[in-house]
């Protein structure tokens, strides 16, 4: 195995393009990071790209041909994967790019993420999202997605007292990011009051605790990290990829409040940097609900079991605490095209690593984590990535 | 949903009878049936034994849906738990026949046999299992 760096990021603007096409999006984000990275189209030797449900979301499969088609590179006929695992697709894209590096099969290769959310209805949205629940066992008997991690919520407030105002503040902090991201869906501040007074969706979580329906891609072009400097002053270098899965329904797994795939996908990506929770500087972990950044802190080992809520009560994950979670506005703020998520994620941490964070940046970042969930936790990703 | 309905039928033993299985090496018992115990593997193929479960348990979480699939929009405000039953297994299903501020967590249900949903006015109709409070 040999080193990894990512040595560019391009991202669109997240939120309701309703003028832009699945194609030009994941065209832009193509074409960002490459201009940003310093290759030229010729060196690229494969692309993976993450997608949920295109065909759901606008009728569409065969998305790997598509991608390399749209970017323009179907004349040169490189090989392009498409990969899914729900939410995590992203993730399991930028961890596929990463192997096929790091194994010396390819030098130079595109990872994309996307997702076009908005060309269907919002009920059909929500229906989509839920197919990464267990159709016949969960979804067939009226649990809806956010009604899962409500009921993650509702077992750790009476395991651990955790309270629907420290799920609220996650999302305060989250929109106090994002206003300073200039991709991100929503560059608003919200009140605590907002949150925890807005339509109640599945108790105990809001509409303000749910991370919105978005439209989006996002590019990084990976490299053996040998020949980074050969094309960029700017490469970070990937120091660790973990992944694991668990039952796909929430209620099969003996913790409710706990992600195992989390938990193991953090355990493997840990050991492989040689480093420990205590190392990394900065995060994104994956708030699709409030409360899901609640259980990322504690399952990624920055907290113990319990202690999420007061962690945010503590301001430890704000963007002056010690351990700065979501810079980039998290799911909440910066928007969830599902399939871009995951290496979206990727770009925070590596432009934070650049100290290219502009008005977002922590200062002396030289570690950071992306932790990346698919349904409630059937699959996850752990990448952890180092200033070079 | 709008499947081929063949796929309903092949968990009508399941969702009309509560059948489960167990397994023959460790004695875990799964609902709904697994092809093999993921916990011992091998050692168990073959050894999987039906076994009839009584829908009796108790609620570990639960959920109150406020905005629902179209199946269950008439349905609003439902609550949707994870019910631990007797012999092991944990499922995902509705709580129905009480107040909604009845439901608490450590709740003892059972199981009743009802309507879940409908493919519109004119398509098939699917039952299976809710929870109500034991009496």
């Amino acid at each position: 195995m040999r080193d990894v760096a990512v040595i560019g990021v391009g991202l669109t603007q997240f939120g309701e393009l309703w003028e832009k096409s699945f194609r030009e999006l994941i065209a832009e984000a193509g074409a960002k990071a490459i201009l940003d990275s310093g290759i030229s189209g010729k060196e690229v030797d494969a692309m993976y790209v993450g997608s949920m449900s295109s065909g759901r979301f606008i009728g569409q499969e065969h998305i790997g041909a598509l991608v390399a088609d749209a970017s323009g590179f179907s004349f040169a006929h490189v090989p392009s994967t498409r990969v899914e695992g729900a939410c995590a697709s992203g993730g399991l894209a930028v961890r596929q790019g990463y192997l096929a590096v790091a194994s010396g099969m390819h030098d130079v290769v595109v990872v994309g993420g996307i997702e076009k959310m908005n060309d269907v209805g919002g009920t059909s949205a929500t229906e989509t999202l839920a197919t990464a629940a267990d159709q016949e066992w969960e979804a067939f008997f009226g649990a809806t997605f956010p009604g899962i991690y409500a009921m993650i919520a509702t077992r750790h407030m009476h395991d651990y007292g955790t309270t629907r105002e420290q799920m609220a503040q996650v999302a305060v902090k989250n929109h106090m990011n994002g206003v300073l991201n200039p991709y991100a869906q929503y560059r608003k501040e919200i009140s605590l009051d907002a949150v925890l007074n807005a339509t109640m969706v599945a108790y105990p979580l809001g509409l303000l605790d749910c991370s919105p329906v978005s439209d989006g891609a996002a590019s990084i072009v990976l490299c053996a990290a040998e020949k980074a400097k050969k094309y960029t002053n700017k490469a970070v270098k990937i120091i660790a990829a973990g992944q694991a899965s668990d039952t796909l329904a929430l209620h099969a797994r003996e913790n409710i409040c706990t992600l195992q795939a989390t938990v193991h996908a953090a355990k493997m990506a840990y050991k492989q940097a040689n480093l420990t929770p205590k190392d990394i500087d900065l995060a994104e972990v994956h708030d699709c609900f409030t409360i899901a950044e609640i259980c990322a802190i504690e399952d990624l080992g920055f907290v113990k079991k319990g202690e999420g809520g007061k962690a945010i009560d503590n301001r430890i994950t704000t963007r002056d605490g010690s351990l700065p979670v979501n810079t980039s506005g998290g799911l909440k703020a910066k928007g969830h095209p599902v399939g871009a998520t995951g290496v979206a994620q990727v770009i925070e941490i590596a432009l934070q690593l650049r100290g290219d964070a502009e008005k977002r940046q922590v200062p002396d970042a030289r570690i950071g984590l992306a932790h990346n969930v698919g349904g409630s936790g059937a699959t996850c990703t752990v990448h952890i990535l180092e200033a070079m | 949903m709008g499947e081929a309905v063949a796929r309903f039928w092949r968990e009508i033993p399941q969702r009309y009878n509560f059948m489960g299985n167990k397994c023959g090496s460790c004695e875990r018992i799964f609902f709904p049936p697994r092809e093999a115990c993921p916990f011992c593997r091998r050692k168990s193929m073959g050894k999987m034994q039906e076994v009839q479960l009584t829908g009796k348990g108790e609620v570990v979480t639960y959920t109150i849906i406020h905005v629902g699939p179209e199946e269950f929009e008439e349905q609003v405000p439902y609550p949707i738990a994870i019910i631990k039953l007797e012999e092991g297994p944990q499922i995902t299903g509705q709580i129905v026949d009480c107040s909604i501020d009845d439901i608490h967590i450590g709740l003892k249900v059972e199981s009743t046999f009802r309507r879940i949903q409908a493919e519109g006015y004119t398509g098939a109709i699917y039952y299976g299992y809710k929870f109500k409070k034991c009496e």
